[in-house]
């Protein structure tokens, strides 16, 4: 029997495990715990296998662990296509792996299906709904509900705090942007600033759509609601970016944030030896963060000629005896199953393989920070404008510098208006909070966006702001010109 | 640029944040091993002297006067990118010491010997462990000071346990 892949101690965090319960998968007696999600549970028992893919039969895993990429859809308790990525285990569950697309109940009404009888919503009216839970949702709560705003905060995740959550590291910025706190610890900090009085969170709840005049579809468990907005503000974060290469699709090539999700929100390390991939901030900082969990990263490699990450965080893997090539990139995934190893070589200025610089990694994970899309498919259901910026992560809704999208009364902030640090969300957040409420009539605070305006431009300034900057001034300038 | 290309910073790199070698004989000091414009101050707020500085606002590179760093090392759990380091080559022998942050388990205890690793992660040789310092303060950045020969004292820069296979 291997190692637990379970950790018991850790120098940043502590686990709480809520109590042992016991589950199916395909038949087998597993174990897991109350509180983690069933892809958690089924990793930490040793599977990694959670379906096939439909037409050629391929074993798949999960890959962004956070509801976003549909790798680890599997059947639970009858009901297809669940992203078991996000669904909490519970006693008794019986999970399948799923070969096909699924099929549909056929009784009338389905005895599984998560809702009673017809799909009739509940309807129910707030003055701010925002879809997110994250830094920037969290910041838009905090102006909103101060300026005594109704404000219904809805979120797939059980846990509240987006992806601070997994967040071991201190952030940088200034005292105002939380610098020096862990964003683990972030969470608390806003919600202690949010007025509990007008701020009600659904969480483990799913946005499904947008009607007119604001209404937004949730599904949460065996409800189902129509929420009434005044003022919409979307903070849906971003998802992992996948790679092209040989058998990129084995299951233990996972994405970053989902390697974070595992090691750190549930105490489960991904595997024993890791080949990250990517030199920018996520890729080095999750590899020191592989390193506090005990496990080896034997390689990072990048494809630029240069790191795209701090210098500082370089550094506290390198003087581990971590090495970083640049201008490498990965040829292929090695394993029938699952990862059994990779093989990397160096690359020429044109991206192409040196031939003869081939190599091959002995490793059980392939983790990969190549990046972010922003998660904006909602906003162009609702009909908001997309626009193509590549420096802020690629298809984007179009917005001002109030946050605002072509379709009035629904805003963005955060990673889905452009990918940068969760400062910048948290900033952004703020602003929206401000621009909804002040076209619901509030008198905002004096300064209140101007100050917020002058933050976000102070946090651009530098040479790593370069791309946000670019990509913001692409997206007020042109974008916003072009669309209205 | 090396460290540009994921190497450790070099010699050229460091000499504009390395203290001078008058200072260094002096007494402890600090080492702040940021050379990037990056938006990050805390540093500025963790020294209790003002002897942190950034010039050119919140994406400015720290400036120590060292004239007025004692050496605390409050600043060295403070820094979110841990590249702060206070060393002290002042010592009449051949010993000197270095204070890092280690976020890592097990946490050292004072006597314990570890093995000291230079900024690529090469092993320097054994080194004694001299103080540990954690608690609520440092949150979660503990800082282990070991005690190394004086030309090991500018690369010692991370610890790790002594393996049987290496001792």
């Amino acid at each position: 029997m291997p190692p637990s892949l379970r950790l018991i101690e850790h120098p940043i965090l502590t686990f709480s495990r809520g109590r042992r319960v016991s589950f199916t998968f395909d038949g087998r007696e597993l174990h897991g715990y109350e509180g983690e999600t069933v892809a958690a549970a089924l990793h930490a028992a040793g599977v990694s296998t959670y379906r096939k893919s439909p037409r050629l039969h391929r074993p798949r895993g999960f890959f962004c662990a956070i509801g976003k990429c549909s790798s680890c859809l599997m059947t639970v308790d009858g009901v297809p296509n669940v992203r078991v990525c996000i669904m909490p285990l519970r006693e008794g569950m019986v999970v399948r792996s799923a070969r096909d697309k699924g099929q549909l109940p056929q009784d009338d009404p389905p005895a599984a299906w998560p809702w009673p009888g017809r799909y009739r919503p509940q309807m129910a009216k707030a003055d701010v709904v925002i879809v997110g839970a994250g830094p920037a949702g969290l910041s838009a709560a905090v102006e909103t509900t101060r300026l005594g705003l109704e404000t219904v905060i809805v979120d797939e995740n059980q846990r509240i705090g987006g992806q601070l959550i997994k967040q071991t590291h201190m952030f940088f910025g200034s005292r105002e942007h939380h610098a020096r706190v862990r964003g683990i610890d972030i969470p608390a900090k806003l919600l202690e600033r949010i007025d509990e009085s007008r701020a009600r969170f659904l969480m483990g709840a799913t946005v499904i759509g947008f009607y007119d005049d604001r209404t937004v579809a949730v599904v949460r468990d065996r409800e189902f609601l129509h929420l009434q907005a005044g003022k919409v503000i979307v903070a849906t974060g971003a998802s992992e970016n996948m790679l092209a290469f040989d058998d990129c699709d084995l299951p233990g090539v996972y994405g970053a944030g989902a390697v974070q999700t595992l090691m750190n929100v549930h105490g489960i390390v991904p595997g024993r030896r890791v080949l990250m991939v990517g030199a920018g901030n996520i890729g080095l900082i999750v590899s020191y963060q592989l390193l506090q969990a005990g496990v080896a990263v034997v390689d990072i490699i990048e494809a630029a000629p240069q790191i795209g990450g701090y210098h500082v965080h370089a550094a506290k893997v390198l003087r581990s005896g971590v090495p970083i090539h640049t201008s490498h990139t990965i040829l292929r995934a090695i394993g029938r199953e699952k990862v059994e190893g990779a093989e990397v070589a160096r690359v020429d200025e044109n991206w192409r393989p040196n031939p003869g610089s081939e190599r091959t990694l002995e490793v059980d994970t392939i983790c990969l920070a190549v990046g972010l899309s922003p998660t904006a498919e909602l906003l162009f259901q609702a009909g908001c404008q997309s626009w193509y910026v590549p420096e802020l992560g690629g298809h984007l809704a179009a917005h001002d510098e109030n946050l605002e999208t072509t379709v009035p009364g629904i805003y963005v902030a955060g990673d889905v208006s452009g990918i940068e640090e969760a400062s910048a969300a948290m900033l952004e957040g703020r602003l929206a909070g401000l621009s909804a409420a002040e076209s619901l009539g509030k008198q905002l605070p004096p300064q209140g966006k101007d100050e917020l305006i002058g933050e976000l431009k102070e946090l651009r300034a530098g040479p790593f702001g370069e791309k946000a900057r670019r990509g913001k001034g692409k997206m007020f300038e042109e974008a916003w010109r072009h669309v209205v | 640029m090396s460290y540009k290309n994921g190497q450790a910073l070099n010699d050229e790199e460091l000499a504009p944040q390395k203290p001078s070698a008058e200072r260094l004989q002096r007494g402890p000091v600090a080492f702040i091993e940021c050379v990037e414009q990056i938006p990050c101050n805390p540093c500025v707020e963790s020294c209790p002297q003002g002897a942190i500085t950034m010039p050119g606002g919140l994406n400015g590179i720290p400036r120590l006067d060292t004239d007025i760093c004692t050496g605390c090392g409050l600043c060295i759990s403070c820094c979110p990118g841990l590249a702060i380091f206070v060393v002290d080559l002042s010592g009449e022998d051949e010993a000197s010491t270095v204070s890092l942050p280690y976020e890592f388990l097990p946490l050292p205890e004072k006597g314990q010997q570890v093995m000291a690793l230079d900024r690529n992660g090469d092993e320097l040789g054994p080194a004694e462990v001299t103080r540990v310092q954690a608690g609520r303060r440092l949150d979660r950045t503990p800082v282990v000071t070991i005690a190394v020969p004086k030309q090991w004292t500018l690369r010692a820069r991370q610890i790790k346990p002594i393996s049987r296979s290496s001792s």
